[in-house]
């Protein structure tokens, strides 16, 4: 009967008299509550503020004239507000065909990617077969080993790549080659990479998509199977509805990731015309425009240089923001694990 | 009880066809197997394991171009790459060693800072969906090109130090303090030394642990929070449950991030060997001296992976 007391009491107390009767307990507690909140929330805007910043930056400084950047007085926000700088450096990468180009590569090169290596991931996850240990060392081997280690050769092998008489045992008996191409210029070099999962970070994405595909529950196929279900469809129809939200993620991850490349841009996409092809070049460009010998000022050139990277990056930065669920929800689901 | 033992030898009692024609489940399962991880079989043959092979080749000759027979001839000179690389060539070695030493440091903060980060990103509070999409950001901004321009942009940086000296309050008490404890000579002020310039180059360091720190937090959700109901009746408080149940529980995580971070290091497009790297392959054109200078890189990273694999997998602990 008294607890029953003491708890109709205790809704109707005022927070000091609950404080006065826990001898200070709560007080101490609320207190060290909020010190701690605000001290994260500073923190935490802290850290935001910073990665934030260049980006910040980058802004204001795209929409300023070259007499702003020498004038001390001002930081960052523009005096003389010009939308100029975004004409001219669309101009110099020549943006439209190079954005075009760029969405289609990174498009189809993520496309390929996901494919192979969900089925390859898939592979690994489900079933038994011999050497199938090794073979994953060697997908480990893929991510460890960096790409520059191989690419002189890499290079070599595409710039005389030969379809038909892969290995050259045709080419050592008779001494020349017919069927040999260049693969190099136009990607086809790159989209073989990526269909064989051998393409910029693949191993991760396989990686990845094994330990997905190792979380599902096996009975889901197992009751596919009895039911008569080939392997192939139940692939299709039972386990790719499911980790759809997991195949967004690894998506977006090879798409973003692509579309900043410039690895294998630099080595395989000579003829074609990407964002990024340009991007490290704005300054030489600026001095082939006007024409003259003497190179355009170090700041002016960084000032093109930083509007060029806010275009290159504001498709993905506007994909970033309806698709951040997506990035990050489920591939803290995976629980990547070594 | 009797009539639950008995039912499952019922069943075996029971006579299932053999099947003479065709395999068996597990060998049906296998050849799926192998169709499966076909492409990757063949693009590792093709593409990582010939090219590794004829790489590992090329360090040690000297590559000419053969233009008229439309191929490339291979001639084997010995060690003479590895000796031009490290005795001729001004720069290799010291942006080797620079950069491994960088590296040790940059992946020790990276760490630190994403774990700490993880850890608050977990916690309950408002804002948090925006807060962690911002810290995912440097994902989309520290990769590719954008970071090597990134560093490469004076402007910039100088518009950040302006934003920062204009804390004119803040730089003071930090400046003293640096002042104080990383003055005079000896180990200790060294060490305060390094640690100012981490503190100072938090900007890099948040950049580069984007990854990091989505493969942290993943592991701290995966720790159940009954674990922490029970510590917490057991009247443990908050900083021995993280050191008794978080920390081990995420210890494995940490070998991920280390490997993870140095191949990050390593293939980022403004490490100086890479782009030392490169510029030999492109300008030069000499492919000898390429593969050299990446395998040897490769070569001093491969040994770092082992070893700090190998000395953290003695102490981790692993809940299964």
């Amino acid at each position: 009967m008294s607890k029953e007391k003491e708890i109709k009491l205790d809704t109707k107390m005022s927070y000091w008299e609950r404080n006065r009767l826990s001898h200070g307990y709560l007080l101490r507690k609320s207190i060290r509550k909020w010190s701690i909140s605000i001290f994260r929330a500073v923190l935490l805007f802290g850290l935001c503020f910073l990665i934030v910043q260049p980006l910040l930056n980058k802004l204001s400084v795209s929409f300023m004239q070259e007499n702003d950047l020498y004038d001390s007085t001002i930081i960052s926000i523009p005096r003389h507000f010009t939308t100029e700088n975004y004409k001219l450096v669309a101009e110099l990468i020549e943006y439209k065909s190079a954005l075009l180009n760029t969405t289609w590569v990174s498009l189809l090169s993520s496309f390929l990617q996901i494919v192979s290596c969900t089925m390859i991931g898939y592979g690994f996850a489900r079933y038994k077969f011999p050497l199938k240990n090794l073979l994953f060392a060697c997908v480990m081997l893929t991510i460890i080993i960096p790409p520059q280690t191989i690419m002189s050769s890499l290079y070599l092998h595409f710039q005389f790549f030969d379809f038909v008489d892969f290995f050259g045992i045709f080419k050592l008996i008779t001494g020349k080659s017919i069927t040999q191409v260049s693969l190099i210029g136009n990607g086809v070099a790159y989209f073989m990479l990526a269909a064989t999962g051998m393409a910029l970070r693949s191993g991760l994405y396989i990686f990845m998509l094994r330990q997905y595909f190792r979380g599902v529950p096996k009975e889901l196929e197992e009751a596919a199977y009895v039911d008569g279900c080939g392997k192939i469809r139940t692939f299709i129809q039972i386990m790719l509805p499911d980790a759809r939200p997991m195949l967004t993620s690894v998506f977006l991850f090879s798409l973003v990731w692509q579309w900043t490349d410039n690895f294998y841009s630099t080595l395989f996409f000579r003829k074609i015309t990407l964002l990024t092809t340009h991007l490290g070049t704005i300054p030489e460009k600026l001095l082939i425009r006007s024409g003259t010998n003497t190179p355009p000022a170090t700041a002016y050139g960084q000032m093109m240089t930083a509007t060029g990277m806010l275009i290159t990056i504001a498709p993905l930065l506007i994909l970033y923001m309806f698709a951040q669920k997506g990035f990050v929800e489920s591939l803290s689901q995976t629980g990547i694990k070594m | 009880m009797a009539e639950n033992n008995a039912a499952p030898e019922s069943i075996q009692v029971v006579n299932v066809p053999k099947r003479r024609r065709g395999s068996s489940m597990a060998k049906r399962n296998a050849i799926a197997g192998i169709l499966w991880t076909l492409p990757f079989t063949i693009g590792f043959v093709a593409f990582m394991l010939v090219p590794i092979f004829e790489s590992a080749y090329m360090a040690f000759s000297n590559v000419t171009i053969d233009i008229t027979h439309h191929s490339y001839v291979k001639e084997f000179i010995g060690l003479k790459n590895f000796d031009y690389i490290l005795n001729v060539d001004p720069m290799y070695k010291r942006q080797l060693f620079e950069s491994l030493g960088n590296m040790g440091l940059q992946i020790v903060a990276v760490l630190i800072f994403s774990y700490f980060v993880a850890f608050l990103l977990n916690q309950e509070f408002k804002g948090r969906a925006f807060v962690r999409a911002v810290f995912f950001l440097p994902v989309i901004l520290s990769s590719g090109i954008l970071v090597n321009l990134d560093t490469q942009n004076s402007l910039l940086k100088d518009m950040t130090q302006l934003i920062k000296e204009s804390n004119n309050a803040a730089s003071r008490i930090t400046g003293v303090l640096e002042d104080v404890l990383a003055s005079g000579n000896g180990q200790i002020s060294d060490l305060m030394q390094t640690i100012f310039d981490l503190v100072n180059s938090v900007y890099d360091i948040a950049i580069a642990s984007g990854i990091q720190i989505i493969i942290f937090l993943s592991g701290l959700q995966t720790i159940p929070a009954s674990m922490y109901e029970a510590s917490k009746m057991e009247g443990c408080t908050g900083w021995e449950s993280f050191w008794k149940i978080t920390f081990p529980m995420t210890s494995s995580l940490i070998i991920v991030n280390v490997v993870y971070s140095i191949i990050d290091f390593c293939t980022r497009s403004d490490n100086v060997v890479m782009s030392q790297v490169k510029a030999t392959m492109l300008q030069k054109m000499d492919y000898g001296q390429t593969s050299a200078m990446a395998w040897l890189y490769f070569a001093f990273i491969g040994v770092i992976v082992a070893l700090v694999t190998f000395i953290i997998s003695k102490w981790v602990y692993y809940y299964e």
